[in-house]
């Protein structure tokens, strides 16, 4: 994107939760759009034929998976403060979008998907779908050198994806399991991949977001 | 024993990770409406027989769902159909269908209102009650079980239906849906049985209760009497107008999925001056009624307010003949500059004056292409249909539309009219060659012609309605001519499978014996009619077959003048002998003019003469007139009977 010195950019970190969870990323994108357009914000637009607005989202969540931690930019056309633009959005968020924060970032900063590198998940589980042997699945898992799986026909290795895998102290009746998954552009761990590996069926899963890793806080 | 609101969102949790686009199921979109269960006395659910991603575009439904929800004491929410690999997931699960803002199941309302805007969703009616464990026939259901009201275009000819349906709605719903669902209320309230509420329903202007008529056939199986069974049964039934258009629905629902129109749908007209013999709407939206450009702006910043859309569409059945449209689309360019907003206007007329209109709209955007609709290329076909464009017209405007920016010219044609020949289809190939040629020489190779054409149906309530359908094998041949002609760089041509326009001509043209073919050829797995993916042209044909019903009967015989039509007891306002007349007239070649400028007495005015009356002055379009004496004895009494 052609960085234009009269345009301000924020980073607005958002949940994403409820019926939003089904909402895919291309959606979201015309989501944030519109929620832009009923705040009544000065959106920039691209120049040329077809217009669009300067909205970039942060590294795309699987459709069903909700989350607390998601990042989008925007450019605007005029110099809001983080906290009115914060306030203009809230109000004009749809159900199931609750923004969470919002900061300004210099238009020199490389681009947010650049800038991400993995992303932290937590899954529960109902008790049911839980298999007993569990700790003894994520150890073997954690162990394997390679772990061959297939996408879209393609084969790939999950393995050095895995940046992090655990079961946390589990609630009675649910467990969870926490996992830290490369989120790097062409190389991204998907969270239900991680399941079938472990032999769960991961529509069975609630899966949830908590933490998008930047490069700079690493 | 119906499942509670909360068991139906548990198991619903576990079925949408498992579905296509499960944000067609959940609810809970911006700008919905949730009112209190349990302290709403009447509660209507409207039901689109598609997907959501259709039915969320319908704006029937989200004027009735508007107006309803206003009422302090009702509420409505929505339902679809689910595809079918959902429904595979619902009824696996024990799901019944539900409700998308509340999740209470379809049986748990008062009223289940379907919308029927055309023929093909009729199997897909019938699915929904199935979903719902509500029967399918009306005259098995008891007190529990809602009331099914339908209505919409289709509804125009309701006897195909009537075996499903507890009363149609006829007409406009605005005002019906509220005396509807008061009169639901109050039976509610009288514990009074079944029967009663559909007699007092029946005497709603508007209502058709099709158990309280009786329909006789004569031995070649034409209608022979149509016959009230109660005092309350109108007959003809006359169909419901609102005098004025309301101010229309600002709060539209935002979706969280991408659907088939992403946009604010503002209707500026209802109803048509033009008279093309082909068209229903055209006939059964009558009289004209207009916004003022102020409501229509106002509105718009609201809408534009509450949805964020990016997208407007003005709607009407001619852009052109709406009488401020000049004023109007100044004003949106003027209010709504910069502001990325893209503006639709369908609908316009073959002149240089669209072009000045679209020019002014989209400013220097140029998207998509321009649509022009001849419908037909010959003048004799032109005239016959009552669409008296020339074809040089059609040229200067092409012309022009190139010249101006636009790419790519849309030209809607249509096949099938009556007495057609195929040098009139051969008129379809040269006149859109001729428009590319044109093109062509104006900007090169990147003019584009697409040319749609679609196949005639007679419709029910049209000048048209007494002839017959061309046969798939006379459709083919003009389809495949035009295949072999527009190919090749710059044509894009795309027509609708003959099996498919069969479909639509029995179930639009048929009498109420068409209820069994319906309900066969639904448990023989008929669903999605609409979709080509899922249209079984088999399975009908079987479902006429087992109902001794033969198709051709109802679509390739010219019905007599005089032969009494299964829908002949629905009154859409325009006589019969109106109709005759014009049908007459365009075997003559003969044409009417916008009938602004001249009435042709149609029988509007007579038949409506008394709301005419009370809103004098410019609220309809139709010129004023002096009614004779004669005609005052056709107007009806426009208060609510009973």
């Amino acid at each position: 994107m052609m960085d234009n010195p009269s345009l301000f950019r924020y980073r607005v970190r958002f949940s994403k939760t409820e019926a939003m969870r089904f909402t895919g990323n291309l959606d979201l994108y015309r989501t944030w759009e519109r929620t832009l357009r009923r705040a009544n914000v000065p959106l920039a637009y691209s120049l040329g034929f077809s217009p669009h607005p300067k909205i970039n989202l942060g590294a795309a969540l699987a459709l069903g998976c909700s989350s607390e931690a998601e990042l989008a930019e925007i450019w605007l056309e005029e110099d809001l403060t983080p906290p009115d633009l914060r306030s203009s959005l809230e109000k004009a968020s749809p159900p199931g979008i609750r923004v969470t924060a919002v900061e300004r970032i210099a238009t020199t900063e490389p681009a947010l998907q650049t800038l991400i590198r993995s992303a932290e998940y937590e899954v529960r589980l109902h008790a049911e779908e839980m298999p007993d042997d569990l700790t003894a699945r994520v150890g073997a898992l954690l162990g394997a050198p390679i772990l061959t799986r297939e996408r879209r026909g393609k084969a790939y290795d999950l393995r050095p994806l895995i940046e992090a895998l655990e079961i946390v102290a589990d609630d009675p009746g649910e467990g969870c399991l926490r996992m830290r998954l490369a989120a790097r552009e062409g190389a991204t761990g998907r969270p239900q991949e991680v399941l079938l590996a472990l032999g769960i069926d991961p529509s069975r899963a609630h899966i949830h977001r908590v933490r998008l890793v930047l490069g700079s806080s690493v | 024993m119906a499942l509670s609101p909360e068991e139906i969102q548990r198991r619903l949790e576990r079925l949408l990770p498992t579905v296509q686009k499960p944000g067609r199921y959940t609810g809970g979109e911006l700008n919905q409406v949730v009112k209190n269960w349990d302290e709403t006395p009447l509660r209507v659910l409207l039901a689109f027989p598609d997907i959501y991603d259709l039915g969320m575009s319908n704006l029937g439904l989200a004027i009735l769902y508007d107006g309803l929800n206003r009422q302090p004491d009702m509420l409505a929410e929505r339902a679809y159909s689910p595809w079918p690999d959902m429904e595979a997931a619902m009824r696996a699960a024990g799901l019944p269908l539900y409700s998308l803002e509340t999740k209470h199941p379809a049986a748990d309302f008062d009223i289940l209102g379907i919308s029927l805007p055309y023929e093909s969703l009729y199997t897909n009616a019938l699915n929904l009650l199935d979903l719902a464990g509500i029967p399918l026939l009306s005259r098995d259901r008891g007190e529990s079980q809602p009331l099914i009201l339908a209505g919409g275009h289709a509804a125009f000819n309701p006897e195909p239906m009537a075996d499903f349906v507890d009363a149609f709605a006829i007409g406009e719903g605005e005002e019906l849906i509220l005396d509807v669902a008061r009169c639901v209320r109050d039976w509610k309230e009288s514990g009074h049985a079944r029967p009663h509420l559909l007699r007092s329903l029946a005497k709603i202007w508007g209502v058709y209760v099709p158990s309280l008529y009786r329909v006789g056939y004569r031995k070649d199986g034409t209608v022979a009497e149509i016959e009230a069974l109660a005092p309350e049964a109108a007959l003809p039934v006359t169909k419901r107008i609102v005098p004025e258009l309301p101010p229309p629905p600002t709060r539209f629902i935002v979706p969280y999925i991408d659907v088939t129109h992403n946009r604010v749908p503002m209707e500026i007209t209802r109803g048509c001056t033009r008279g093309c013999r082909f068209c229903q709407a055209g006939m059964i939206t009558r009289p004209v009624r207009e916004r003022p450009v102020g409501e229509v702006i106002d509105a718009l910043e609201e809408a534009l307010a509450c949805t964020g859309y990016e997208e407007v569409a003005f709607l009407s059945l001619s852009s052109s003949d709406y009488s401020h449209i000049l004023e109007l689309v100044r004003e949106v360019s003027r209010r709504f500059a910069g502001r990325h907003l893209n503006l639709s206007l369908p609908s316009l007329r073959i002149d240089s004056f669209s072009v000045e209109l679209m020019d002014l709209l989209q400013g220097e955007a140029r998207r998509g292409g321009f649509t022009l609709a001849p419908e037909a290329a010959t003048e004799r076909m032109r005239q016959l249909i009552n669409k008296p464009v020339s074809t040089e017209q059609v040229l200067s405007t092409a012309r022009e539309i190139y010249a101006h920016g636009w790419h790519t010219l849309k030209l809607y044609f249509m096949i099938g009219h009556p007495s057609e020949r195929l040098e009139d289809v051969q008129a379809i190939a040269d006149l859109s060659k001729a428009v590319l040629a044109v093109g062509q020489k104006v900007i090169g190779k990147r003019a584009k012609v697409h040319a749609g054409v679609s196949t005639f149906v007679p419709k029910p309530h049209t000048p048209f309605q007494w002839v017959p359908c061309d046969t798939t094998d006379q459709i083919e041949a003009k389809q495949s001519l035009l295949k072999r002609q527009l190919r090749g760089p710059g044509f894009k041509l795309s027509w609708t499978d003959p099996k498919e326009t069969m479909l639509e001509a029995w179930l639009s043209r048929g009498d109420r014996r068409l209820g069994a073919v319906i309900l066969e050829a639904w448990q023989r797995g008929a669903k999605f009619d609409a979709w080509q993916e899922h249209f079984r042209f088999d399975v009908w044909q079987e479902a006429f077959t087992a109902a001794s019903l033969e198709p051709s009967f109802y679509t390739h015989r010219e019905r007599p003048i005089d032969e009494m039509l299964p829908w002949d007891h629905i009154q859409a306002g325009v006589r019969k002998a109106f109709l005759s007349e014009d049908y007459l007239w365009s075997l003559e070649g003969r044409t009417r003019l916008d009938c602004r400028e001249r009435c042709y007495a149609c029988g509007i005015l007579p038949r409506f003469a008394s709301l005419r009356r009370a809103h004098p002055g410019e609220v309809w379009q139709c010129p004023e007139v002096r009614s004779p004496a004669r005609q005052a004895s056709e107007s009806m009494s426009l208060t609510v009977r009973g």
